[in-house]
């Protein structure tokens, strides 16, 4: 079997939230629609910079996260695009049924942007380590969720909801990681993204742990496993297409993903493969617990989100071919 | 515009509406409706700017209302029928299979004058103070107006959104307090006290007034009062004194009528009290 070569290389590391605080930024340029909302984290949320730019398309709420959404739907009647911002904790169980109804039911164009979620906030420890946000998110009618994997492509996803009518969920991180996507792509909504086609197995990752799985694609090449990788930055609408595709090819799926088995990208792509084309599969992800305090990297190996954990799942699959 | 009088007739045909609506599914909120019909009346017949037959979400140029306790949706919807937004025989679906007049008042139909969801308590303050920004931003000197339960503020939302409106100078906001000192489970000072709702506001900033929600002459002269305060930098809270199940004898003086609807019977009796002046639907 012929070997793959690594096709991606990251020279640098960035945290997706700046990503993220860049993409505002372009966004409060060239739109005079889009306006912020921060309850309390600004630097956190990488916002300084709309808010320096732009003061009176910028909104302190304080630490008042119910209050931000239901001012975030309320500004859409009129034409306005808001951005709220805080923890991804914050942006999703304190406040879902202010989204529910004042935002998703109403069908309001507010865009939900979250930081620091899952394990890898690190050391402030499980009460703001979210790790249901995208099983919450994803449920709701009408929302889409969208998890980038590192900063090139936070900012495009983040310019581009901009331009999508109805409410999104836009989730990212705190700690600096590689840079691999291109700074000038183009972000389609619900459309995944091949990194590495392969005939072995599928392995379907988002958010941070797409990385992971390249460095795992790369490592089951020297053992002559032919990994195909693809991104799955939007989790709702899932590339229904992209997945039965992959699948069909190989024949067995991992999914890769910084949150909760229940609820995660892997139950979307079950559900779809059950459906239309039932495929042995593994799972990465959290399993039914919560996080704790450490550094992201310890946290990540102790919870099995690592390639490491990729490639052992890769494995697992394999044999259930 | 209306004069008095026929203020006061769109007010008894609206009581009819609110009685017959609840009493064919044998579900909804009679009680909180009636008592805030001069209210409603007053806002769509006289106050706002507004264009019932263009009906748009964005509104622009035109003043906004949102129901927060959108429970009391039977007023709401007769309002908006009988101000023309959509058609008076549409009440006749209220909370049945199919209809766009949901039990809680919703965009999701496409129901004409219907802003935001409303029914989950304590999130119409927020939306009122954002809409009202936006309103700000775009240049209009056009108000928004909401209405929201006395029980209701007990929800915590409502003061993060009190907090938020004063230190925003969110001055072109007229909001309103229901106060009819009921609630599901009994009298407001039972359930969970209130205090002094007044001086609460008024501690958090606000340019508070008062008014009899059920004399439309004073609900329209306070109201008018309040159009005038507004653009002095603070956001202005209207305690309405009402009486739960207004119009109806035997829907007074008690919590009983929150949310139960009528018999045959007791329809009849209620019909008897309230006169037939636009037509019933």
């Amino acid at each position: 079997m012929e070997k793959t070569l690594p096709k991606f290389v990251s020279t640098e590391k960035k945290d997706t939230r700046s990503g993220f605080g860049d993409g505002l930024y372009e966004l409060g340029q060239k739109n005079k629609d889009v306006v912020a909302l921060c309850a309390d984290l600004t630097g956190s949320l990488k916002m300084d910079k709309f808010e320096k730019e732009f003061p009176d398309r910028f909104f302190q709420v304080g630490i008042a996260e119910a209050n931000m959404i239901g001012v975030a739907a309320g500004m859409t009647i009129g034409g306005k695009i808001p951005f709220t911002g805080t923890f991804a904790n914050f942006s999703t169980g304190r406040v879902y049924d202010q989204i529910r109804q004042s935002v998703a039911y109403s069908g309001k164009n507010v865009k939900i942007c979250a930081s620091h979620a899952g394990l890898t906030l690190g050391e402030d420890g499980a009460t703001h380590q979210i790790l249901e946000d995208i099983g919450l998110m994803k449920m709701l009618p009408g929302m889409t969720v969208i998890n980038p994997c590192d900063y090139n492509q936070t900012k495009a996803a983040t310019i581009a909801i901009a331009e999508h009518e109805g409410p999104v969920y836009l989730r990212f991180g705190r700690p600096k990681v590689p840079v691999f996507t291109d700074p000038n792509q183009k972000f389609e909504i619900g459309k995944a993204v091949m990194l590495n086609e392969g005939t072995d197995v599928s392995i379907f990752a988002t958010g941070h742990l797409v990385w992971e799985a390249l460095k795992a694609c790369e490592a089951l090449a020297e053992e002559g496993i032919n990994a195909e990788v693809i991104n799955i930055h939007t989790i709702k609408p899932l590339d229904e297409e992209a997945v039965l595709a992959s699948a069909k090819k190989t024949s067995c799926v991992v999914t890769a993903e910084e949150h909760q088995y229940n609820g995660g990208l892997g139950e979307s792509v079950a559900r779809v493969l059950s459906k239309n084309l039932p495929t042995p599969m593994e799972f990465v992800a959290v399993n039914d617990s919560f996080g704790e305090s450490g550094t992201p990297e310890q946290l990540m190996e102790k919870y099995g989100l690592s390639s490491n954990a990729i490639i052992k799942s890769v494995k697992v699959v394999l044999q259930r071919k | 515009m209306p004069d008095i009088q026929e203020l006061q007739k769109i007010c008894s045909q609206v009581r009819r509406d609110i009685v017959r609506m609840v009493h064919k599914p044998q579900s909804g909120h009679p009680g909180g409706s009636l008592g805030c019909v001069e209210y409603f009346v007053a806002l769509y017949f006289n106050i706002m700017k507004h264009n019932p037959k263009s009906f748009t979400i964005d509104g622009k140029g035109e003043d906004l209302f949102f129901l927060s306790n959108g429970h009391i949706s039977p007023v709401f919807y007769s309002t908006l029928a009988r101000s023309g937004y959509f058609p008076v025989k549409e009440l006749d679906t209220f909370r049945m299979i199919d209809s766009r007049l949901q039990g809680h008042p919703t965009t999701h139909e496409g129901l004409e004058g219907v802003r935001v969801a409303s029914g989950s308590l304590g999130q119409g303050l927020s939306v009122a103070c954002g809409a009202a920004l936006t309103k700000k931003m775009n240049g209009e000197n056009t108000l928004v107006y909401s209405l929201h339960g006395d029980g209701e503020i007990q929800e915590g939302q409502i003061w993060e959104a009190a907090m938020f409106a004063a230190h925003h100078k969110i001055d072109n906001l007229i909001s309103a307090i229901d106060y009819n000192g009921r609630q599901i489970d009994g009298d407001t000072e039972e359930v969970m006290s209130l205090g002094d709702i007044e001086a609460k506001w008024k501690a958090f900033g606000w340019h508070t007034m008062k008014m009899n929600g059920n004399n439309i002459e004073e609900v329209i002269f306070v109201l008018n009062q309040a159009k005038a305060e507004t653009g002095k930098g603070k956001p202005i809270m209207i305690i309405m004194t009402t009486e739960m199940g207004q119009g109806v004898d035997f829907m007074m003086g008690s919590h009983k009528w929150h949310g139960v609807a009528p018999n045959d019977e007791q329809l009849a009796s209620a019909l008897s009290q309230l006169e037939e002046t636009l037509g019933d639907y």
